[in-house]
């Protein structure tokens, strides 16, 4: 066996790039989850990931309930995609993913952003996902820090102890 | 499981340096927990304690968003007060278990 030697971590850079409460929050919560370890924590949001940190749809995120075979009824069946497709239900669902999120003391999207940044983790946008969205910098939450290219972002990330990770 | 000496008093602490048994707990040994760490506990760090060992007494988990809502200081001031682990390091100080939560 080697003798493996860790370097330990201290700088992750997280892409989010879907807009499903669940994909949205998988990134939020390891990004807080890195700078209350004292890791450098940076943001990067593209394509419709750019729903979580736009003002208007931040805190109207939807999981989805068709063609999400995770999602189970309370009582552990499988939920049927047509009854996903009915009106209100993808409604309903979040709602309740929202309230149970809000028992674990696990903020809404915006306060969310605002305990990163005041940890001192850094949110950006994608360049070229707000041109094609047509988004700038004042359609963006206030904690978002500059709308950056990928180069920029691969700059970002030199430095031993680094990872990348794509929710 | 491993024994320190901290102000005076030899108490048990884990491999990660909490303590114990929360009985040990003085403001004397937080302070020199923190001092290990470079920090000087001011009155501000000491309400952030106590507020954490009153919750955890009523077995409540704790949250970085909880202490910022609790009106003793907000997030910002909390990594302020604890730099690089807000809610690890007030814990330890607070002589209470390493905090189990993910936010």
């Amino acid at each position: 066996m080697t003798e493996g030697k860790e370097t330990p971590l201290k700088k992750v850079l997280i892409i989010v790039a879907k807009a499903n409460i669940e994909d949205v929050y998988a990134g939020l919560i390891m990004a807080n989850g890195a700078v209350m370890e004292g890791i450098e924590a940076k943001l990067f949001f593209t394509f419709f990931g750019l729903d979580a940190i736009t003002k208007k749809q931040m805190n109207k995120l939807h999981t989805a309930t068709v063609g999400n075979p995770g999602m189970r009824m309370p009582n552990g069946w499988q939920f049927p995609t047509l009854l996903g497709a009915l009106p209100g239900v993808e409604a309903g669902v979040s709602a309740m993913m929202k309230k149970q999120m809000d028992e674990l003391d696990i903020p809404p999207v915006d306060e969310f952003l605002d305990m990163i940044t005041a940890g001192g983790g850094e949110i950006y946008a994608c360049k070229l996902a707000a041109e094609m969205f047509k988004l700038t910098m004042d359609d963006f939450n206030e904690n978002v820090k500059a709308i950056i290219t990928v180069g920029d972002l691969y700059a970002m990330s030199a430095g031993e102890g680094t990872q990348i990770i794509f929710t | 499981m491993a024994e320190k000496t901290l102000a005076g008093k030899t108490v048990e602490v884990t491999g990660e340096g909490y303590l114990v048994n929360k009985e040990d707990w003085s403001k004397e040994i937080a302070a020199e927990l923190a001092k290990e760490d470079g920090i000087d506990l001011t009155e501000k760090h000491y309400e952030v304690l106590d507020y954490l060992r009153k919750e955890q007494a009523a077995g409540t988990t704790l949250t970085i968003r909880k202490v910022g809502k609790s009106g003793i200081t907000d997030i910002k001031g909390l990594y302020q007060l604890f730099p690089g682990g807000p809610l690890k390091l007030s814990s330890k100080y607070a002589g209470i278990p390493k905090p189990a939560s993910c936010v």
